[in-house]
């Protein structure tokens, strides 16, 4: 470390060397644009980034060996706490783990309440995304309105299981609880209005000169990159390569729904903004779709498994055999079969996965979790490498990266 | 009196109770013959490699190799049979049991749309080769395994540990590493910021998220009993209203009986 007197002060983030236009300047882990506890370790060539080093795990909670002292029904609303912009994405990718563990096929209207809140989710998500996005990038407004709307989403979602952040929505085996009544309409209202909303958006910024200039061939990932480095969700998808889990490995009903996955061949950060307000289109076509779809099924929301699920609260507060088993189900825990299992779900991120190793234990005997952001974050050292400092902001921003999952 | 008895390989949580007579059932494990595309995998796998294992569980197929063989595995998966992505990477702690790691390569080919799994033990001590010529995603896949468990991997740019601190003591992954840390990290923060002899002044780390002192003032606020920080706690009723005299420009007084509560938002 340098030695500070008078003439040279001790500055904590920058490391000056007179000999060279050389310089190290920290970033992070409390920098505003960091999203959460990231730093990086730039070294600069003048303006311009010669070597990047991302530092982590300023939020580490150590989540699998949590998971592996926790019964599976416990873990659940710990997965909240790992993506927290769009947390029912993990505790559906978790459930969903599950449930593939046990062999476990969920009643139809308890997959389309799930696919609801799953997209709802994602829009919320991809909200939350343009606006820190926009104001790293300098565009305040954009700000103010995306979280009105993104509000909604949360109303909604507030509506149906009480939270507005860390959900706990979906259950092993199925969903809680019905809609709420008068909560489709609300839906409706949202639905047709959002699209609305996501052409101001676009008016606002498309064509902006400041926001062309700080986003257009910024943050190349080359599709190269992007398999390499292990990219997924609008990472991959904004590097040409359409692969939405979704779409090729279709889980719940989304292989009922009509959507179209959309591809930017730019590669650079503009090309994945129209892609996220696209994504966000194509969300709010699958919730029309949905609508239908839900006032078509038979009310059962919780697969009948009395191995793994408790029965309904009404057949346990009357039924012997009911309390017993429910009683053993929470004292002990669900012991599934043996064996292993990775389940990958398109998070709003990319792809969630989830490995499962069980020992016939009511505790996992490993738990990995797969954080689409980590392997985004990973990709950093490479991208960042050559591009002006100013645009570090930029590329983090758009690399949709949150924190509680990356470190978890 | 004797100390009641307790498993120091494996110190998670265990059931406290089993029934003796229960068996728990078995995933069932297929031929890999009963998928073309995997069958045509392995079979050209088997042509380069020595396969310990190999079946398909839930889909995927799982393949069990020597872990020499790791680097070039992934490399004629990667360019021959187009499993172009590695999707995760890490190991199970079969210490206890086997001495050994399990180190799991979870990989998908978008073109083919199929995930497998490749599977290889090693023991404790083993070194383990880098594929991050192969994968770039295995860079910070394999630090993290480093840090959580220990492996040893050769070849790597820049192995370092990546969540825990660098002066971390022990691998928290590993099955004798306990929930609530151990001794070291109980005292990891006190010793690195004051130094071991504040051990006794300060006294252990507050482990225990849900604990609240109502007489500490610095970390805990009584509400509507607010003293300043650090003080000694009061039972005296503290006003909260805003109330400065002749109000600040633009700031308005909050009247919370003109406040209206909106029947609907949109």
């Amino acid at each position: 470390m340098q030695k500070v007197n008078r003439l040279k002060p001790f500055f904590e983030n920058i490391a000056f060397e007179r000999e060279d236009n050389h310089m190290i300047v920290n970033f992070g882990p409390q920098h505003p644009s960091a999203h959460g506890q990231l730093r990086l370790i730039l070294e600069l060539d003048g303006e311009k980034v010669s070597k990047a080093t991302p530092d982590i795990g300023y939020l580490h909670r150590g989540m699998e060996k949590m998971a592996e002292n926790m019964i599976y029904n416990e873990f659940l609303p710990t997965t909240d706490r790992m993506d927290y912009i769009a947390a029912t994405a993990n505790n559906y990718g978790f459930a969903l783990s599950v449930e593939k563990l046990i062999g476990l096929e969920v009643p139809r209207r308890a997959k389309v309440i799930r696919m609801m809140l799953l997209e709802l989710n994602r829009i919320s998500s991809h909200l939350f995304w343009l606006a820190t996005h926009a104001l790293d990038v300098g565009a305040m407004t954009i700000f103010l309105y995306t979280f009105r709307e993104r509000e909604y989403t949360l109303d909604l979602i507030e509506d149906y299981c009480g939270a507005r952040l860390t959900h706990s929505s979906v259950r092993i085996g199925g969903v809680p609880l019905d809609l709420p009544k008068g909560w489709i309409d609300g839906l409706n209202k949202f639905i047709n209005h959002l699209p609305l909303d996501i052409a101001d958006y676009e008016g606002l910024l498309d064509q902006n000169r400041i926001w062309k200039m700080r986003l257009e061939d910024v943050g190349i990932v080359t599709p190269e990159q992007a398999q390499s480095w292990g990219c997924s969700g609008p990472m991959l998808r904004g590097s040409g390569i359409a692969w939405d889990i979704r779409k090729e490995e279709p889980y719940e009903l989304y292989d009922e729904v009509e959507f179209d996955v959309p591809v930017s061949t730019t590669c650079d950060s503009y090309g994945r903004y129209k892609l996220h307000m696209e994504e966000m289109r194509q969300s709010v076509r699958i919730l029309k779709q949905l609508i239908p779809m839900y006032e078509e099924t038979s009310p059962e929301i919780m697969a009948h498994a009395p191995q793994y699920i408790s029965a309904p609260k009404e057949q346990i507060m009357t039924q012997n055999y009911s309390l017993m088993q429910h009683f053993v189900l929470v004292t002990q825990g669900m012991r599934p079969p043996v064996g292993e299992v990775y389940v990958a779900t398109e998070s709003p991120k990319g792809e969630l996965g989830f490995y499962i190793n069980s020992q016939g234990d009511p505790y996992p005997y490993r738990l990995k979790l797969r954080a689409p952001s980590f392997f985004h974050t990973a990709l950093l050292q490479e991208i960042l490498v050559g591009e002006y400092l100013a645009d570090v902001v930029a590329i983090i921003g758009n690399a949709n990266i949150v924190f509680g999952e990356i470190d978890r | 009196m004797m100390r009641s008895y307790s498993d120091k390989h494996n110190v998670q949580k265990k059931s406290y109770y089993n029934d003796r007579y229960f068996v728990a059932p078995q995933i069932p494990k297929e031929a890999v013959e009963s998928d073309d595309v995997f069958a045509n995998d392995l079979s050209v796998l088997k042509t380069k490699f020595e396969i310990q294992e190999a079946y398909i569980q839930k889909g995927q197929l799982v393949v069990y190799i020597d872990p020499k063989d790791n680097v070039s595995v992934l490399q004629t998966l990667r360019d021959e049979l187009s499993y172009n992505f590695l999707s995760e990477h890490s190991a199970i702690d079969w210490l206890a049991k086997s001495g050994e790691f399990e180190i799991f390569y979870q990989m998908l080919s978008t073109s083919k749309r199929k995930r497998m799994r490749v599977k290889c033990f090693i023991k404790e001590k083993e070194v383990l080769k880098s594929v991050i010529g192969v994968y770039k995603s295995a860079d910070w896949a394999e630090r993290e395994m480093y840090d959580m468990f220990g492996v040893i991997i050769s070849g790597h740019p820049y192995m370092k540990r990546i969540l825990m601190p660098d002066d971390w003591y022990d691998h928290p992954l590993r099955k004798t590493y306990p929930l609530q840390g151990d001794e070291v990290a109980q005292w990891y923060e006190i010793d690195k910021i004051f130094g071991k002899e504040y051990r006794d002044i300060i006294g252990p780390e507050e482990r225990d998220s849900a604990r609240v002192d109502v007489n500490d003032t610095y970390r805990f606020a009584h509400l509507n009993h607010e003293v300043p920080f650090g003080a000694e706690p009061s039972q005296e009723k503290t006003v909260t209203d805003y109330q400065e005299e002749g109000g600040v420009f633009i700031v308005k007084k909050l009247k919370k009986e003109d406040a209206i509560t909106l029947k609907e938002r949109y």
